[in-house]
């Protein structure tokens, strides 16, 4: 499955760059959107995710603004006559598959678990729109970044990061590696997290808890991060509530997030 | 009637303290206990009166009002499948709770909740006594429970995906199935007000209950005021149901299980049953919430597939056993 959808997306994203770019690109992923965004010339891009706009989760929410949305369904995608699709792996399966059927070319990118992600998906969306220049200057550009941010630390501060319904994300993610280039060392060990008990986090007691902020509108699952334990773990250790924006999608955003928390880990020493 | 309490007491007694010495921090039994009992400042403190200690005592008083509950609804209605999850009654209680957390009104106030789910659970039990009358007739209680489950689950599954915030919708499971993890010492204040009305009200009925059993004008003959009999049980069955609902969700088939398990230690006399059934359906929680925390540790089964997993055969079996006494 996984290797017929690499196939797929090598066959589409190698003849694109080699002809001439797309002119009318569509993106139907929050990831995606800001990726190209961040890569396509002006005018190239007619429209992105409505997540696109929603400040909670994405960090181009103002950028956004100036382009129209859609909301991931094939009709309305198929209207905008688009010479080239972005989605991501796991985004409306049933929408891309239609669209591969009318002709439509879409390129599938498969969302970053890691830091070492970053560039080689921004090269993907990159090449496929036919803006090589514009990514290599964003690339090396993150690169730079990233390695004056890397943490030149002897001691790593304990540190968890916290969800709703008391998910936590291990080394091996995209957040895990935010969390220890920013010098932390996370509770939940390597692999990909999971869920992890208040019961285990009171024990373990770390130095420092980086929980999400709530989302509008209410939930039970949030609750959790209102619990006494979380509570008092919070008011005794050093905290942040980050906003997802600049965690959820591998995109040079990140390194907003790794100083937020650099920042935090000097407040500790 | 004294020596099946005890026993059940006993047993009550012993999967509380299961309860509290089980859990995925692996805590030394002794240790556990001490630090529930001195207080201090460590970790082992917090993990014990923050975290153990509430999902024993939830589990404890939810589990005994819905066994309580179950027994004085097949007691009034004289219909053994009578039960707040299977009638719709936990339903609606959930879905009064979720449309508190949803507009905000138990952010605003924290006591909307239970008084939110109460009103819904008011609303499923007025609906079933009016729709089946005293005489408690099997197929409109069924029926009119499935109509009442199915709009209540209807609702709660819309106003849960109508919500704006991403996690609302996975938590259609939490209040269809119930569960008890990650509950504070909060909710069982919230529970606690609506659950000592309940169990007022539902506590003088068991004279009438066995009264009852001869027949309404009997019953009515002996001095019962019949109307206030039923007042009782409605809104008894709702304050507990509501407020158990509104903190630990709907968890269905222990107001059936228990109440027909116990019926012959007490002689099939209905007053007596609601006692042993309130012990019965505690012990009966406790045990389930003790093997969901067993089976798998880390991923919080929900307490209503277990509970169903039990009850539903039962409920089968009860539902052959009409039919065949019918025929």
């Amino acid at each position: 499955m996984l290797r017929r959808a690499l196939c797929l997306l090598l066959a589409f994203a190698a003849p694109a760059a080699a002809q001439q770019a797309p002119a009318r690109v569509v993106s139907m992923n929050l990831c995606t959107d800001q990726m190209a965004m961040l890569l396509a010339a002006p005018g190239q891009l007619i429209s992105v995710s409505s997540l696109a706009r929603d400040r909670q989760s994405s960090a181009m929410a103002d950028e956004a603004m100036r382009y129209p949305v859609n909301h991931g369904l094939a009709e309305e995608i198929w209207l905008l006559k688009p010479d080239l699709v972005i989605a991501g792996t796991f985004t409306a399966r049933a929408s891309v598959e239609m669209l591969k059927r009318l002709g439509v070319p879409v390129l599938t990118v498969p969302p970053a678990y890691g830091l070492a992600d970053i560039a080689e998906r921004l090269r993907l969306v990159g090449d496929a729109i036919g803006q090589r220049d514009t990514t290599d200057a964003v690339i090396t550009d993150f690169k730079t970044r990233l390695a004056a941010l890397r943490a030149r630390t002897g001691r790593r501060p304990s540190a968890a990061l916290y969800y709703a319904n008391g998910y936590t994300t291990g080394n091996q993610t995209l957040a895990g590696e935010i969390l220890l280039t920013a010098g932390f060392a996370n509770i939940a060990g390597d692999g990909g997290g999971g869920r992890m008990s208040l019961e285990a986090l009171a024990m373990a007691s770390p130095e420092a808890l980086i929980t999400g902020q709530p989302y509008p509108g209410a939930s039970r699952s949030e609750e959790i991060l209102d619990h006494p334990v979380v509570r008092r773990i919070r008011a005794a250790r050093a905290s942040r509530s980050v906003t997802d924006s600049d965690w959820l999608c591998g995109t040079p955003y990140v390194l907003r997030a790794i100083s937020d928390l650099s920042a935090l880990r000097q407040e500790i020493e | 009637m004294t020596r099946p309490i005890f026993l059940l007491l006993m047993l009550v007694a012993l999967l509380a303290i299961g309860s509290l010495s089980i859990g995925p921090a692996n805590l030394p039994f002794a240790d556990g206990l001490r630090a529930l009992v001195a207080g201090g400042d460590g970790p082992l403190v917090l993990v014990m009166r923050e975290i153990r200690l509430p999902r024993m005592v939830l589990a404890v008083m939810i589990g005994g009002t819905l066994g309580l509950a179950g027994a004085a609804m097949q007691g009034y209605l004289r219909n053994p499948l009578a039960e707040p999850g299977l009638l719709g009654v936990s339903g609606c209680a959930a879905l009064g709770a979720v449309l508190a957390i949803q507009t905000g009104m138990s952010a605003a106030f924290a006591l909307a909740l239970p008084l939110s789910a109460l009103a819904g659970a008011v609303l499923a039990v007025v609906i079933l006594v009016v729709l089946t009358g005293p005489r408690g007739e099997t197929l409109t209680l069924i029926l009119g429970g499935i109509a009442i489950s199915a709009i209540a689950g209807a609702l709660t599954s819309l106003v849960l995906n109508l919500s704006p915030n991403p996690f609302a919708a996975n938590e259609i499971i939490f209040w269809m199935m119930g569960s008890l993890a990650d509950r504070s010492m909060l909710h069982v204040w919230l529970a606690l007000p609506f659950m000592i009305v309940g169990l007022a009200l539902l506590a003088g009925v068991g004279r009438g209950l066995d009264a009852l059993t001869l027949g309404e004008d009997a019953a009515a003959a002996m001095g019962f005021d019949l109307g206030m009999l039923r007042l009782r049980i409605v809104l008894g069955t709702a304050c507990v149901v509501g407020a158990g609902t509104a903190v630990a969700g709907s968890i269905g088939f222990v107001g059936l299980v228990v109440p027909h398990l116990l019926r012959g230690t007490v002689g099939g006399r209905p007053g007596p049953l609601l006692w042993v059934s309130a012990l019965g359906g505690a012990a009966m929680l406790l045990g389930a919430d003790i093997a969901v925390r067993l089976i798998a540790p880390d991923r919080d089964l929900k307490l209503g597939v277990l509970t169903a997993l039990v009850g539903a055969p039962f409920f089968l079996h009860l539902v052959w056993r009409s039919r065949r006494q019918r025929a």
